[in-house]
């Protein structure tokens, strides 16, 4: 049932086996538009397909498809060549599917083991849960994937990397035949997605089969068998990984030719404007010294955890340090609060853009002047006009697309609302921008106007922090690049030294061993 | 707007049976009865924008009412203009007592204005002994105030509509205004713009505790009574009458005009069963459906409008 389409050619499929679950010529529309029309996508045992597509493809419809939490509205779900209808998320999980999500869906106070075994808890006498069944059960499934977790810990105790293990503990308590893993690297650091990567092989040699769902090129070809490309909510080509490549790939998808390349940046950078000494927090980083100049981009580069987005929050007085001083222009400088710091002219666009960039319900204008009302407003009154020009001069110039200025920012596409929040941190006409992960969860071609639009700031002599923890936009975007693990500086690259080994090398804290694997150029380093 | 059909619509059913309840005298009486659920509802609104709810304003509007009617009583000539400043600035320092609570302590807010609520009550009793003021140990000036008329109508009712005027341009045309936006929209958000969400609640509250201690004053003189128990319930009233007007519990989300047309709504059902002749049982009945019909309605519309979302989304980039 593949349809097969151009410019792939036509791939074997795993001779040896029928596909466990397929969708044929599925469409779903929403009131006014089709977000799938007549796709088809096929999941087979011991493979790993992964779905690519630009926000927007269509992936996260099919996912739900899949999951049972919409109904398609014509085409066929079948399992092991059977139709079947998933009317609720019940009978998908029934069916033996299930989803690991970007953003683990599980219940902080329950423990691990309740969280893995929610809905289907190994039964005792009279039907009650069976406590110590389940604990034992959960702890021989966190064992079978090297999960050091205590299955009687509350879950909230747990780190992002340990949730995430403790969520595909879940989807295998079910005996899953299918596992969708939607951008499961996301939240990773480099170690914890080695693990990852190695427990996909193990799902692989038992059998199952994988949807991975993924924005970055250098894991689906590290770990993908199959690839199924979505465009505007059509299958645009299917086939084999090993008989295609990136830039093919990258092709489909946008349907286009988009370079890969990082903008060229010839300008000089200018004077120090600010200057970091001896930054040190009680928990979360000691020592954080640095100078940064106009026009330049300080790259900072570590593992999840290092200290990186907690030194910038404390930079920006959303925590207090306990040492150290800040200077701005040679001037010491006290931040205590996010208003001091867009005072003295340093601002931070967060991480988590959903949960602290923008004002959900409120329209595009009042969130770009949120920062600036000091600006735009007189006595305490608000002046309308000055925010409305505020607004449009900074949607401007940055091509943000909506009807008007007013129309509130959640009906504005993932790309747009991410527009907003840098318009309204510009319009505070800053010295200083700080970015942490810009490029976190966005397709490629959004990813390429991030970074061109980085490149004009700092020629605009504005002085650029970006957080990341994306080795080749460090490498082609920074002009240093401070390395952290554990709370702390280990060292500072630029020019020849900045290589992806060295970054690697310093944020995992071993000397001796070459390993770029998230590199996307092996070749390279190795 | 929805709402504004709703009311129409109720107004039309009940002039086929009773057609005197829609002469504009009557329509007059229905609102200067509905002007103390009207200030109310405004300050709840604010309050609820910034994520927090208040749950002590009816008890806040007793205690003030009872302070003003024993000042009324033991020195008969106090001028109203006092007396009404009293009643303001008393009510706003129980407010801030919440905001303070709410903002230095981070104690959640339904717990802090639950406490406040019972606290208030019991002060009123402490105060009062439990005796009643009546109408008779008022002056007539204090009583007179909110009775008098101008421009054909009385001042409670011009107190409401001046503070639905106030409190529109504050919430749309300053900066405290939209900190309230803001800070229930998304405090994450907002604290990183640099707005301090706590010290916005704690404004919240305080204007929410300023209006009801105005109203204490309002609503004491205008029954011409004083005693532990006056507005009992009240506040849930209040909190209806703002749900009902399109005002958000998750925050962020509402307007003046429609914590103003919440209660308008809530006021026409409470005077009109009456007059239809339906049964207090079958009042009681027909104003709490009333209540849940408005919030399905609305929720209704904000899933068409979930949808809208999800096709941009799909449809982008």
């Amino acid at each position: 049932m593949l349809v097969q389409t151009d410019p792939t050619p036509s791939a074997p499929l795993q001779a040896d086996a029928a596909p466990v679950l397929a969708l044929a010529g599925v469409t779903k529309a929403f009131p006014g538009v089709k977000a799938l029309s007549d796709v088809s996508l096929e999941l087979y045992p011991g493979c790993v397909t992964a779905l690519v597509g630009e926000n927007g493809a269509g992936k996260s419809t099919v996912v739900k498809i899949l999951t049972g939490i919409y109904q398609p509205d014509g085409g066929h779900i079948r399992v092991d060549g059977q139709d079947i209808r998933f009317g609720t998320a019940q009978a998908a999980a029934d069916a033996g599917v299930t989803a690991i999500h970007q953003e683990t869906v599980l219940f902080d106070e329950l423990s691990v083991a309740e969280n893995i075994f929610l809905g289907h808890a190994p039964r005792g006498r009279f039907g009650l849960i069976d406590t110590a069944a389940m604990v034992r059960q959960a702890r021989d499934i966190l064992d079978s994937i090297g999960a050091q977790v205590d299955p009687t810990l509350p879950l909230k105790e747990l780190g992002i990397a340990n949730k995430h293990m403790v969520a595909i503990a879940r989807a295998l308590s079910i005996d899953a035949r299918v596992v969708i893993m939607d951008e499961p690297t996301a939240a990773l650091s480099h170690k914890e997605i080695q693990e990852l990567y190695a427990l996909v092989e193990t799902l692989k040699a038992q059998g199952k089969a994988i949807l991975f769902i993924s924005h970055k090129f250098d894991e689906i070809f590290r770990i993908a068998d199959r690839y199924t490309v979505f465009r505007d909510g059509q299958l645009v080509g299917a086939g084999a990984i090993a008989e295609t490549s990136e830039a093919a790939l990258v092709k489909m998808m946008v349907g286009r030719d988009v370079s890969q390349i990082f903008p060229e940046r010839t300008a000089a950078p200018g004077d120090t404007v600010l200057e970091v000494r001896g930054y040190t927090h009680p928990t979360e980083f000691a020592d954080i010294s640095f100078a940064l100049r106009r026009g330049e981009i300080l790259g900072f580069y570590g593992l999840g955890g290092a200290g990186r987005s907690e030194f910038m929050q404390a930079l920006f007085g959303i925590t207090r340090p306990s040492g150290g001083s800040v200077h701005v222009d040679g001037q010491p400088v006290r931040i205590t609060s996010p208003a001091d710091a867009v005072g003295h002219g340093i601002v931070y666009v967060p991480e988590d853009r959903g949960r602290q960039g923008a004002i959900a319900a409120l329209p595009i204008f009042q969130n770009v002047s949120l920062p600036s009302l000091g600006r735009t407003s007189r006595k305490g009154f608000l002046r309308l006009a000055e925010e409305f020009a505020l607004a449009r001069t900074y949607a401007e110039r940055l091509d943000l697309r909506a009807a008007s200025l007013d129309t509130p920012v959640e009906k504005l596409s993932g790309g747009n609302q991410q527009k907003v929040v840098i318009s309204k941190w510009l319009a505070t006409r800053p010295q200083v921008i700080i970015l942490d992960e810009p490029t976190k969860g966005i397709d490629i071609g959004s990813k390429a106007a991030v970074h061109a639009f980085m490149a004009e700031l700092a020629a605009q002599g504005l002085a650029v922090i970006m957080v990341s923890s994306e080795i080749p936009e460090v490498l082609g975007m920074s002009d240093r690049a401070i390395v952290m693990r554990e709370g702390r500086m280990v060292t500072e690259l630029q020019g020849d030294a900045l290589t992806p080994e060295a970054l690697v090398r310093h944020a995992a804290g071993i000397e001796d061993r070459c390993c770029c694997a998230p590199c996307s150029n092996p070749a390279r380093c190795c | 707007m929805l709402l504004i059909g709703a009311i129409a619509l109720l107004l039309a059913v009940i002039s086929t049976r009773f057609p005197a309840f829609v002469a504009p005298s009557n329509l007059a009486h229905v609102f200067n009865d509905t002007a103390p659920l009207i200030l109310l509802a405004i300050g709840q609104m604010i309050v609820i924008l910034t994520k927090c709810i208040d749950l002590s304003v009816a008890a806040n509007l007793a205690l003030t009412g009872m302070v003003v009617a024993t000042i009324n009583v033991i020195a008969p000539g106090v001028p109203v203009v006092v007396i009404l400043l009293v009643a303001v600035a008393l009510g706003a320092l129980l407010g801030m007592f919440n905001g303070v609570l709410v903002w230095k302590l981070g104690i959640p807010p339904i717990v802090v204005t639950l406490g406040t609520m019972t606290i208030f009550r019991g002060l009123v009793f402490l105060l009062s002994d439990g005796k009643w003021v009546n109408s008779h140990e008022m002056s007539a000036a204090f009583k007179a105030f909110p009775r008098t008329e101008l421009l054909g109508l009385p001042v409670l009712s011009w107190i409401a509509i001046i503070a639905v005027l106030i409190f529109a341009i504050v919430m749309t045309r300053t900066t405290l205004g939209r900190a309230c936006y803001a800070a229930g929209g998304n405090p994450h958000a907002a604290t990183y713009a640099g707005i301090d969400v706590g010290r916005t609640q704690f404004w919240a509250f305080t204007i929410s505790g300023g209006l009801a201690g105005r109203t204490g004053y309002l609503w004491v003189s205008r029954y011409a009574v004083a005693y532990v128990d006056i507005a009992g319930g009240f506040e849930l009233d209040v909190v209806a009458a703002c749900v009902i007007g399109g005002v958000s519990i998750m925050g962020g989300i509402g307007s003046v005009g429609g914590a103003l047309l919440g209660a308008l709504f809530l006021g026409v059902i409470k005077n009109a069963l009456p007059v239809v002749n339906i049964s207090p049982f079958w009042q009681l009945a027909i104003s709490g459906g009333a209540i849940i019909i408005a919030v399905a309605l609305n929720a209704q519309a904000s899933r068409t409008k979930g949808r809208i979302i999800l096709k941009d989304a799909e449809h982008a980039s």
